[in-house]
């Protein structure tokens, strides 16, 4: 019987696993140094918000993986040697495999800040960060105040976790507004508002300097490039982004980029060996994709299509129409197709925005000038099905059929009002003055 | 680490450090108009009950509402279950037992000991907290108060103050508001004011809220009660039919197109208290796999005492000549029987497949009742049915069921078991509406494609123990029977996956296996099987 080995318990490498189980009889152990069981990373931040525990995390009761005869190993891969197909543990011992996938993510940046290995300063990714927050920022007394250095998803998920026990935030952002990178202005602007009415500290356009310690060794306060303001704190979040969780691969034959590189069927340069999920890397990006794709639902995605790979029905990663989604604070979002911020878009890319007068609902459609063509949507505080923005991608509706029909594709719970007239009315506003 | 329960013993850390000073005034005036009603219980004499009933109901009533306000208007709008789980309250810890087991001694004195409540027996005028409420009961229904007059304006207050703490929570939701006002509504006019201007006109019909239902409501069909309708004319008539039409004709209809929802989250109020007072312990629930198999066992078992046993208590009434009334035990136990046959053998012609192995276990649940029905029928005389007597059976409905598992256990373990143990465990008339939900109905929770990313709000916020995240995370549509359409799910989901509506049968239940978002030919490959 075939040994498949999965290194990595995140939703890649069980996805893999799961479906692996579904078409064969495959031997299946998958490796984790983090925790026993598979858990939504995605909710560690509910646990420190006191919404849930960490049990209710698991995606599924201890039972499934005995009862699935999945094998779960704690341990640490310290090196892999593909030669003779063997896994070395850093606690000394060894597992042979027949596949091997490395499933094993991501960790966050640091950029050789001073002071970043402190204590008190942390990432917020793994479970032994939240562990570590807890430690640090148990309440307001214990942490007077944190700072958060880095404006991306976690970073704004940390800041609101932080919130939610009163501990006074201050959240330093590169950009001149909150994830521009990919946001259009109307939108990043309206999350800026929205993250101050939190009486979050935000300060755009600063970055950090350095990270300076008390006689212990723990955090005491930071220093602003900019300004050289020194802001007195107990934690710092470093969520400048991740990179994929590699190093133990560093003296093997295995080909690696800043992720491990893999062509459209997840292979490795070494027969056998696969990578997927956040520490993958394509030799050329998917479309509009980016090599590295670090979302919770590629890696899902990645892992559905392996599985059929290992099984016998060898198939490329062929992911279909972009979606992703978000929550700031309050506010949700979610995006299909492509809508691209001030950075990186292209030429032909147009945009229709609506802002709500509450200032936490909005819209963008992005489409292309000359032939109208729907690009994409993001979506701000109005949930949109999914399904209905696949189908329209799909058959290259153009922009005036999306807008015409937006109420089809409305999932906000029943009663709620929806936009559809005042929406309809802004687009042919902007139509008029065009 | 913060995910334990909190074991602190300690009454004052950690949980009243998270409450403002408005909080403990709010929560200090509360309590000071619960302290007039345990004074009462203790039989201070009061020199003006109808003043000091109003000041302690109306100091409870502000203080839930000063709190409610100072905790969620002070926010921005939005999800408000921070430290939800570190609450002791809220958490099984000790505030939470201790209030538990003080509901739980008071549901046991108001069903088996309503004296130390107070009620006058043989006559005797009301003392102690019945007493209290003499004033209101004369002032709505010209008599003095019961134990269960005392009751229900408890459970109204409760419901209505409640509910307005929930409406604040969520006042970013429209479908949790109107449910609420929904609930708050039905409580106060159909349970508790109704039946009392019944009462004042006409003191001989028996106490009838409209919106209880066979078999939630189990002593309708009781000889006193046909008796108490059948005695008072075409209104009389009028109210026994509509209690025949509602769990025969407006039920099936209702769920069909709405879900059980409409009644049991929008309408019920066993329901209404839970969605209310009992809004603050539903993630207690379990969502466990044990839980859900005891659930199916326990609920359909329930149900089918309540249909033997109303069998029986009508049966057991009527005669064996038709010329007395056309309703003889021959023609009622040929109905009966008929009526489930029917029932059965339309789900097994049209829903075989989708049940699969539960087929077979409704199969034996069927052939036991009408089995039980027939040796009833062949070896009851007038006094003993199947042996038992029809109002022994009866009796011990009323007491195991009726009380202990829907009062005592049901809403005294709210801050143990979660704040639905009875409507999920327990009560028969969900298992009817759930059967109706699963079999057809078009509703159902629906699933955004592929945007789930199993978070576990949902399920940690279900009051039905429903794993509501092992669907949502495989792209599948939620169809249960338990789900009573409470929305919460939907609420707290952090990436818009939910949705509660109403759509077309068809393709209603969509199992898959590759999510929305993949390879378009690999999902064709894999799904179509």
């Amino acid at each position: 019987m075939k040994h498949i080995v999965i290194i990595g318990n995140g939703i890649s490498g069980v996805t893999l696993a799961r479906h692996i189980r579904k078409l064969s009889d495959k031997k299946i152990t998958i490796i984790s140094a983090e925790t026993d069981y598979f858990f939504s990373r995605t909710a560690l931040m509910y646990v420190y918000m006191g919404h849930m525990k960490f049990e209710h995390t698991k995606p599924y009761e201890n039972w499934f993986w005995k009862k699935n005869r999945i094998e779960l190993k704690k341990g640490y891969v310290k090196n892999v040697e593909t030669k003779s197909k063997t896994l070395h543990f850093a606690e000394g011992d060894t597992m042979q495999y027949d596949k091997l996938i490395i499933a094993t993510g991501s960790k966050p940046n640091k950029f050789g800040w001073p002071g970043q290995d402190l204590n008190g300063v942390m990432g917020m990714y793994h479970k032994q960060d939240l562990e570590n927050l807890e430690k640090h920022a148990p309440n307001k007394e214990v942490c007077k105040r944190a700072v958060i250095v880095g404006g991306g998803l976690i970073g704004i998920e940390l800041a609101e976790m932080l919130n939610s026990r009163d501990i006074p935030v201050t959240f330093l952002v590169r950009e001149d507004s909150f994830w521009n990178g990919v946001l259009p202005q109307g939108e990043s602007k309206m999350i800026n508002r929205h993250i101050k009415n939190h009486h979050i500290d935000l300060r755009l356009s600063t970055n950090l300097k350095e990270i300076k310690s008390d006689e212990n060794g723990y955090v005491k306060s930071i220093i602003i490039e900019e300004t050289g303001e020194e802001i007195p704190c107990n934690v710092v979040g470093l969520t400048a982004g991740v990179t994929p969780n590699i190093d133990f691969l560093k003296d093997s034959e295995i080909e690696l980029g800043r992720g491990v590189k893999v062509n459209r069927f997840l292979e490795t340069n070494i027969k056998d060996v696969y990578a997927i999920g956040d520490c993958a890397e394509q030799h050329e990006a998917i479309g509009n994709r980016r090599p590295i794709e670090a979302v919770w639902y590629t890696g899902r995605m990645m892992g559905e299509t392996l599985a059929q790979t290992i099984c016998g029905n060898k198939i490329e990663y062929k992911p279909g129409h972009w979606f992703n989604s978000a929550k700031f604070l309050d506010i949700e979002y979610q995006t299909y197709g492509w809508v691209f911020g001030e950075r990186g878009r292209p030429e032909y890319e147009k945009h229709f925005h609506w802002k709500h007068n509450d200032d936490t609902k909005c819209i963008t459609v992005a489409y292309h000038k000359d032939t109208k063509e729907f690009l994409g949507i993001n979506t701000f505080g109005i949930r949109m099905r999914h399904e209905t923005f696949d189908t329209w991608l799909t058959e290259k509706r153009d922009v005036d059929y999306v807008i015409n029909h937006l109420s089809e594709a409305n999932f906000d719970p029943e009663f709620y009002s929806t936009f559809k007239n005042e929406i309809l009315k802004a687009y042919n506003n902007q139509l008029q003055i065009a | 680490m913060s995910h334990k329960l909190n074991h602190s013993m300690s009454l004052a850390k950690p949980d009243a450090l998270d409450i403002s000073n408005k909080q403990k005034i709010a929560l200090a005036v509360g309590i000071v108009g619960l302290f007039i009603l345990v004074l009462a219980l203790f039989n201070t004499n009061f020199p003006n009950k109808a003043i000091f009933l109003s000041l302690s109901l109306g100091l409870i009533i502000v203080g839930i509402v000063v709190y409610a306000r100072d905790a969620y208007l002070n926010k921005l709008e939005g999800i408000k279950n921070d430290g939800v789980w570190f609450k002791s309250i809220s958490s099984r810890g000790i505030w939470g037992w201790i209030v538990g087991i003080i509901l739980t001694t008071f549901y046991i004195v108001l069903y088996f000991f309503p004296k130390y409540l107070g009620l006058g027996s043989d006559g005797e005028a009301n003392s102690g907290l019945i007493g209290l409420f003499d004033p209101l009961s004369q002032l709505l229904g010209g008599r003095n108060a019961s134990q269960w007059f005392v009751y229900g304006t408890l459970y109204t207050v409760a419901i209505l103050a409640f509910g307005y703490k929930f409406i604040l929570k969520y006042r970013h939701n429209r479908y949790q508001q109107l449910r609420t006002v929904s609930v708050m509504f039905f409580q106060l006019g159909f349970a508790f004011l109704i039946p009392e201007f019944m009462y004042v006109m006409n003191n001989d019909l028996p106490y009838y809220d409209l919106k209880s239902i066979w078999p939630l409501n189990y002593y309708i069909f009781d000889e006193w009660s046909v008796n108490g309708f059948l005695s008072n004319g075409n209104i009389g008539l009028a109210l026994l039919l509509f209690g025949i039409i509602s769990i025969f004709v407006i039920t099936p209809i209702l769920t069909y197109k709405y879900g059980k929802r409409w009644y049991c989250s929008w309408v019920c109020g066993c329901g209404g208290l839970a969605e209310t007072a009992g809004d603050s312990f539903r993630q207690l629930s379990s969502k466990k796999m044990s839980a859900w198999k005891l659930e199916r066992w326990l609920i359909h078992t329930v149900l089918v005492f309540s249909v033997l046993m109303t069998t029986a208590v009508i049966y057991t009434y009527l005669g064996y000549d038709k010329n007395d009334f056309w309703l003889t035990r021959d023609v009622f136990i040929a109905l009966v029987i008929g009526f489930l046959t029917l029932v059965f053998a339309a789900v097994m012609f049209f829903k075989r497949q989708e049940l699969g192995k539960d087929a077979k276990y409704g199969a034996i649940g069927f052939f036991v009742a009408i089995t039980v029905l027939l040796v009833m029928h062949f070896t009851g005389t007038t006094e003993n049915l199947f042996y038992v007597k029809a109002s022994v059976l009866r009796s011990s409905y009323g007491i195991y069921i009726g009380s202990i598992f829907s009062g005592v256990i049901g809403t005294g373990f709210y801050p143990i078991l979660g704040n639905r143990s009875w409507c999920r465990f327990g009560c028969p008339m969900a298992a009817v509406l759930g059967f109706q939900q699963r079999m057809f109905s078009k509703f159902r929770i629906t699933t955004n494609g592929g945007q789930c990313i199993s978070c576990g709000n949902c399920s940690n916020s279900c009051e039905m123990g429903i794993d509501v995240r092992a669907y949502a995370q495989k792209g599948e549509n939620i169809v249960r029977s338990s789900c009573v359409g409470c929305g919460i799910c939907s609420a707290v989901c952090p990436r818009g996956v939910l949705k509660l509506e109403n759509d077309s049968m068809k393709g209603r239940i969509n199992p898959t296996e590759i999510l929305l978002g993949n390879d378009v030919d690999l999902m064709d490959l894999v799904n179509q099987k």
